[in-house]
Protein backbone atom coordinates (compact mmCIF):
# COMPACT_ATOMS: atom_id res chain seq x y z
CA UNK A 1 0.00 0.00 0.00
CA UNK A 2 1.64 3.45 -1.18
CA UNK A 3 1.71 6.41 1.42
CA UNK A 4 -0.75 8.06 -0.20
CA UNK A 5 -3.39 5.53 -0.58
CA UNK A 6 -2.74 4.66 3.38
CA UNK A 7 -3.58 8.67 4.33
CA UNK A 8 -6.58 8.49 2.16
CA UNK A 9 -7.87 4.74 4.39
CA UNK A 10 -6.84 7.47 7.39
CA UNK A 11 -9.10 9.54 6.09
CA UNK A 12 -12.11 7.89 5.73
CA UNK A 13 -11.71 6.28 8.67
CA UNK A 14 -11.49 9.52 10.75
CA UNK A 15 -14.48 10.58 8.72
CA UNK A 16 -16.34 7.65 9.99
CA UNK A 17 -15.21 7.34 13.44
CA UNK A 18 -16.08 11.00 13.64
CA UNK A 19 -19.63 10.84 12.93
CA UNK A 20 -20.23 7.50 14.66
CA UNK A 21 -19.00 8.94 17.71
CA UNK A 22 -21.23 12.17 17.34
CA UNK A 23 -24.55 9.81 16.28
CA UNK A 24 -23.87 7.48 19.01
CA UNK A 25 -23.34 10.54 21.81
CA UNK A 26 -26.78 11.82 20.66
CA UNK A 27 -25.88 13.89 17.64
CA UNK A 28 -25.56 16.81 19.73
CA UNK A 29 -26.00 20.17 17.77
CA UNK A 30 -24.72 22.39 20.21
CA UNK A 31 -21.11 22.71 21.40
CA UNK A 32 -19.44 19.59 22.84
CA UNK A 33 -19.98 19.11 26.74
CA UNK A 34 -17.61 17.04 28.59
CA UNK A 35 -19.62 16.88 31.81
CA UNK A 36 -23.35 15.74 31.32
CA UNK A 37 -25.94 17.86 33.64
CA UNK A 38 -27.73 15.25 36.14
CA UNK A 39 -30.59 16.12 38.19
CA UNK A 40 -32.12 14.09 41.01
CA UNK A 41 -36.06 14.32 42.40
CA UNK A 42 -35.87 15.39 46.33
CA UNK A 43 -39.41 13.87 46.94
CA UNK A 44 -39.76 16.09 50.38
CA UNK A 45 -38.84 19.61 48.93
CA UNK A 46 -39.81 18.25 45.25
CA UNK A 47 -36.88 20.91 44.41
CA UNK A 48 -34.46 18.78 41.42
CA UNK A 49 -31.40 18.80 42.30
CA UNK A 50 -28.61 19.24 39.40
CA UNK A 51 -25.40 18.38 39.65
CA UNK A 52 -22.60 17.51 36.53
CA UNK A 53 -20.29 14.57 35.84
CA UNK A 54 -17.84 13.20 33.74
CA UNK A 55 -18.65 12.59 30.55
CA UNK A 56 -18.60 13.35 26.56
CA UNK A 57 -21.32 14.53 24.26
CA UNK A 58 -19.68 15.20 20.85
CA UNK A 59 -21.07 18.81 19.92
CA UNK A 60 -20.97 19.79 16.30
CA UNK A 61 -17.46 21.99 16.88
CA UNK A 62 -16.20 18.01 17.46
CA UNK A 63 -17.08 17.73 13.78
CA UNK A 64 -16.08 20.64 12.36
CA UNK A 65 -12.42 20.06 13.95
CA UNK A 66 -13.06 16.16 12.90
CA UNK A 67 -13.69 17.17 9.39
CA UNK A 68 -11.05 19.40 8.87
CA UNK A 69 -8.46 16.88 9.93
CA UNK A 70 -10.14 14.66 7.41
CA UNK A 71 -10.18 17.02 4.64
CA UNK A 72 -6.35 18.02 5.34
CA UNK A 73 -5.58 14.13 5.67
CA UNK A 74 -7.16 13.52 1.82
CA UNK A 75 -5.99 16.38 0.11
CA UNK A 76 -2.25 15.40 1.25
CA UNK A 77 -2.53 11.76 0.40
CA UNK A 78 -4.24 13.34 -3.24
CA UNK A 79 -0.99 15.93 -3.40
CA UNK A 80 1.04 12.74 -3.19
CA UNK A 81 -1.25 10.74 -5.67
CA UNK A 82 -0.70 13.00 -8.03
CA UNK A 83 3.01 13.67 -7.21
CA UNK A 84 3.32 10.04 -7.60
CA UNK A 85 1.36 9.40 -11.27
CA UNK A 86 3.60 9.29 -14.04
CA UNK A 87 3.21 12.03 -16.18
CA UNK A 88 0.85 11.59 -19.65
CA UNK B 1 -56.69 26.78 91.77
CA UNK B 2 -56.28 30.67 90.50
CA UNK B 3 -52.50 30.26 90.84
CA UNK B 4 -53.02 26.90 88.93
CA UNK B 5 -55.25 28.40 86.06
CA UNK B 6 -52.67 31.91 85.94
CA UNK B 7 -49.68 29.42 85.61
CA UNK B 8 -51.64 27.53 82.65
CA UNK B 9 -53.08 30.58 80.60
CA UNK B 10 -49.06 32.09 81.08
CA UNK B 11 -47.44 28.76 79.68
CA UNK B 12 -49.83 28.66 77.12
CA UNK B 13 -49.42 32.70 76.11
CA UNK B 14 -45.38 32.39 75.70
CA UNK B 15 -45.85 28.93 73.82
CA UNK B 16 -48.03 30.94 71.15
CA UNK B 17 -45.64 33.95 71.34
CA UNK B 18 -42.90 31.19 70.77
CA UNK B 19 -44.52 29.44 67.76
CA UNK B 20 -45.31 32.76 66.40
CA UNK B 21 -41.71 34.12 66.41
CA UNK B 22 -40.20 33.84 63.37
CA UNK B 23 -38.00 30.99 62.31
CA UNK B 24 -34.26 31.18 60.93
CA UNK B 25 -33.72 28.82 58.23
CA UNK B 26 -30.41 27.42 57.28
CA UNK B 27 -29.76 27.33 53.01
CA UNK B 28 -26.88 25.57 52.92
CA UNK B 29 -28.31 22.07 52.79
CA UNK B 30 -26.59 19.15 53.62
CA UNK B 31 -28.54 17.41 50.83
CA UNK B 32 -27.10 19.45 48.14
CA UNK B 33 -30.18 19.83 46.11
CA UNK B 34 -29.83 23.58 46.48
CA UNK B 35 -28.97 25.61 43.18
CA UNK B 36 -29.34 28.62 41.70
CA UNK B 37 -29.41 27.73 37.69
CA UNK B 38 -28.77 30.33 35.19
CA UNK B 39 -29.72 30.62 30.83
CA UNK B 40 -28.25 33.55 28.78
CA UNK B 41 -29.00 32.63 24.74
CA UNK B 42 -26.46 32.34 22.42
CA UNK B 43 -26.59 31.60 18.49
CA UNK B 44 -25.89 28.14 18.04
CA UNK B 45 -26.89 26.67 21.50
CA UNK B 46 -28.19 28.88 24.94
CA UNK B 47 -25.75 28.74 27.57
CA UNK B 48 -26.93 27.48 30.25
CA UNK B 49 -25.61 26.08 33.53
CA UNK B 50 -25.94 25.91 37.32
CA UNK B 51 -24.41 26.54 40.89
CA UNK B 52 -24.52 24.71 43.93
CA UNK B 53 -22.53 26.67 46.33
CA UNK B 54 -25.40 27.95 48.09
CA UNK B 55 -25.32 29.31 51.88
CA UNK B 56 -27.49 32.29 54.27
CA UNK B 57 -29.97 32.18 56.43
CA UNK B 58 -33.65 33.46 56.16
CA UNK B 59 -36.01 34.59 58.90
CA UNK B 60 -39.67 33.53 58.11
CA UNK B 61 -42.78 33.59 60.19
CA UNK B 62 -46.06 31.63 58.23
CA UNK B 63 -48.15 34.33 60.82
CA UNK B 64 -46.07 37.35 59.66
CA UNK B 65 -45.23 36.66 55.81
CA UNK B 66 -44.12 40.10 55.33
CA UNK B 67 -41.68 40.62 58.13
CA UNK B 68 -39.78 37.98 56.26
CA UNK B 69 -35.74 39.07 55.80
CA UNK B 70 -32.42 36.96 55.29
CA UNK B 71 -29.29 36.95 52.62
CA UNK B 72 -28.96 34.04 50.06
CA UNK B 73 -25.16 33.67 48.94
CA UNK B 74 -24.08 31.61 46.03
CA UNK B 75 -20.17 30.64 45.47
CA UNK B 76 -19.28 32.13 42.34
CA UNK B 77 -16.39 29.41 41.30
CA UNK B 78 -19.37 26.65 41.90
CA UNK B 79 -21.13 27.84 38.38
CA UNK B 80 -21.07 25.23 36.26
CA UNK B 81 -21.88 24.76 32.44
CA UNK B 82 -21.50 21.57 30.40
CA UNK B 83 -18.44 22.45 28.53
CA UNK B 84 -15.08 23.11 30.80
CA UNK B 85 -13.51 25.45 28.55
CA UNK B 86 -17.04 27.88 28.63
CA UNK B 87 -16.55 27.19 32.58
CA UNK B 88 -13.37 28.45 32.71
CA UNK B 89 -14.18 31.48 30.94
CA UNK B 90 -17.22 31.91 32.93
CA UNK B 91 -14.67 31.96 36.23
CA UNK B 92 -12.27 34.24 34.20
CA UNK B 93 -11.65 37.96 34.86
CA UNK B 94 -13.77 39.08 32.05
CA UNK B 95 -17.09 37.61 32.99
CA UNK B 96 -17.66 36.73 36.78
CA UNK B 97 -13.88 37.12 38.35
CA UNK B 98 -14.51 34.55 40.88
CA UNK B 99 -10.61 34.80 42.20
CA UNK B 100 -11.73 38.76 42.46
CA UNK B 101 -15.55 38.47 43.77
CA UNK B 102 -16.10 35.14 45.28
CA UNK B 103 -19.71 35.01 46.00
CA UNK B 104 -23.07 36.00 44.68
CA UNK B 105 -25.21 37.78 47.26
CA UNK B 106 -29.16 38.42 47.86
CA UNK B 107 -30.23 40.44 50.79
CA UNK B 108 -33.97 41.13 51.21
CA UNK B 109 -34.64 44.92 51.97
CA UNK B 110 -38.60 44.82 51.35
CA UNK B 111 -41.76 42.47 51.08
CA UNK B 112 -44.58 43.63 49.03
CA UNK B 113 -47.76 42.21 47.71
CA UNK B 114 -48.02 38.82 50.09
CA UNK B 115 -50.13 36.46 49.43
CA UNK B 116 -50.45 33.35 51.80
CA UNK B 117 -52.97 30.32 50.67
CA UNK B 118 -52.29 27.29 53.33
CA UNK B 119 -48.70 26.56 53.46
CA UNK B 120 -47.68 28.54 50.75
CA UNK B 121 -47.04 32.29 50.76
CA UNK B 122 -45.82 34.37 47.30
CA UNK B 123 -44.50 37.86 47.45
CA UNK B 124 -42.59 40.47 45.82
CA UNK B 125 -39.18 41.01 47.35
CA UNK B 126 -36.83 44.21 46.95
CA UNK B 127 -33.31 42.97 47.80
CA UNK B 128 -30.09 44.03 47.02
CA UNK B 129 -28.21 41.64 44.22
CA UNK B 130 -24.42 42.23 44.67
CA UNK B 131 -22.70 40.10 41.42
CA UNK B 132 -19.23 40.94 40.53
CA UNK B 133 -18.65 43.53 43.00
CA UNK B 134 -21.56 45.48 42.07
CA UNK B 135 -24.75 46.03 43.79
CA UNK B 136 -28.32 46.85 42.68
CA UNK B 137 -31.51 46.90 43.89
CA UNK B 138 -33.85 44.38 42.72
CA UNK B 139 -37.51 42.89 42.97
CA UNK B 140 -37.92 39.45 42.10
CA UNK B 141 -41.10 37.27 42.55
CA UNK B 142 -40.69 34.52 45.39
CA UNK B 143 -43.02 31.68 46.15
CA UNK B 144 -42.46 30.12 49.65
CA UNK B 145 -43.39 26.64 50.80
CA UNK B 146 -43.54 25.84 54.45
CA UNK B 147 -43.05 22.19 55.06
CA UNK B 148 -43.93 21.90 59.47
CA UNK B 149 -42.08 19.25 61.20
CA UNK B 150 -40.47 17.49 57.23
CA UNK B 151 -36.93 17.83 58.32
CA UNK B 152 -36.85 14.38 60.20
CA UNK B 153 -37.94 13.00 57.37
CA UNK B 154 -34.78 14.46 54.96
CA UNK B 155 -32.38 13.73 58.14
CA UNK B 156 -33.66 9.62 58.48
CA UNK B 157 -35.09 11.05 62.14
CA UNK B 158 -31.76 12.26 62.99
CA UNK B 159 -32.80 16.49 63.53
CA UNK B 160 -36.32 17.38 64.08
CA UNK B 161 -37.32 20.79 62.84
CA UNK B 162 -38.93 22.40 59.70
CA UNK B 163 -38.05 23.29 56.01
CA UNK B 164 -38.91 26.05 54.01
CA UNK B 165 -38.48 25.76 50.06
CA UNK B 166 -37.94 28.97 48.23
CA UNK B 167 -38.31 29.48 44.41
CA UNK B 168 -37.98 32.40 42.62
CA UNK B 169 -37.23 33.18 38.57
CA UNK B 170 -36.28 36.81 37.65
CA UNK B 171 -34.19 37.84 34.71
CA UNK B 172 -31.34 40.51 34.85
CA UNK B 173 -28.84 42.19 32.29
CA UNK B 174 -25.32 40.98 32.82
CA UNK B 175 -24.60 45.07 32.00
CA UNK B 176 -25.85 46.01 34.64
CA UNK B 177 -23.60 44.23 37.13
CA UNK B 178 -20.26 45.00 34.59
CA UNK B 179 -20.03 41.49 32.62
CA UNK B 180 -18.75 41.94 29.79
CA UNK B 181 -20.56 45.46 29.55
CA UNK B 182 -21.93 45.84 25.82
CA UNK B 183 -19.36 43.40 24.48
CA UNK B 184 -20.03 40.14 22.07
CA UNK B 185 -23.95 40.91 22.45
CA UNK B 186 -23.92 39.06 19.04
CA UNK B 187 -22.60 35.78 20.77
CA UNK B 188 -23.83 35.71 24.11
CA UNK B 189 -27.23 37.56 25.35
CA UNK B 190 -27.53 40.26 27.36
CA UNK B 191 -30.10 38.96 30.12
CA UNK B 192 -29.02 35.90 32.02
CA UNK B 193 -32.64 33.99 33.35
CA UNK B 194 -32.40 32.84 36.62
CA UNK B 195 -34.28 30.19 38.76
CA UNK B 196 -33.36 29.63 42.53
CA UNK B 197 -34.78 26.06 44.05
CA UNK B 198 -33.55 26.46 47.44
CA UNK B 199 -34.63 24.45 50.54
CA UNK B 200 -33.94 25.74 53.89
CA UNK B 201 -34.39 23.95 57.35
CA UNK B 202 -34.80 25.24 61.17
CA UNK B 203 -33.47 22.97 64.20
CA UNK B 204 -35.65 22.25 66.61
Amino acid sequence: MTFSRLLRFLSGTVLLATFWTWLSTGAHFGWTQNQIRVTELDEITGIEAVRFVPGFVAGVDFLAVAGTATALLFGVAWWLGRRAAPHA
Amino acid sequence: MKTSLLLASLLASSAALLSAAPQSFDFKDPKGVNSAQFRLDAPLEAISGSGNGIAGTVLFDAAHPSALSGTITLQTASLNVPNSMMREHLHSADWLDAAQYPEITFTTRAVNDVTANGATTQAQVTGDLTVKGVTKSITVPVTLTALPGKLADRTGGQMQGDLLVLRTAFTINRSDFNIMPGQVTDKVAEEISLTLALAGAAVK
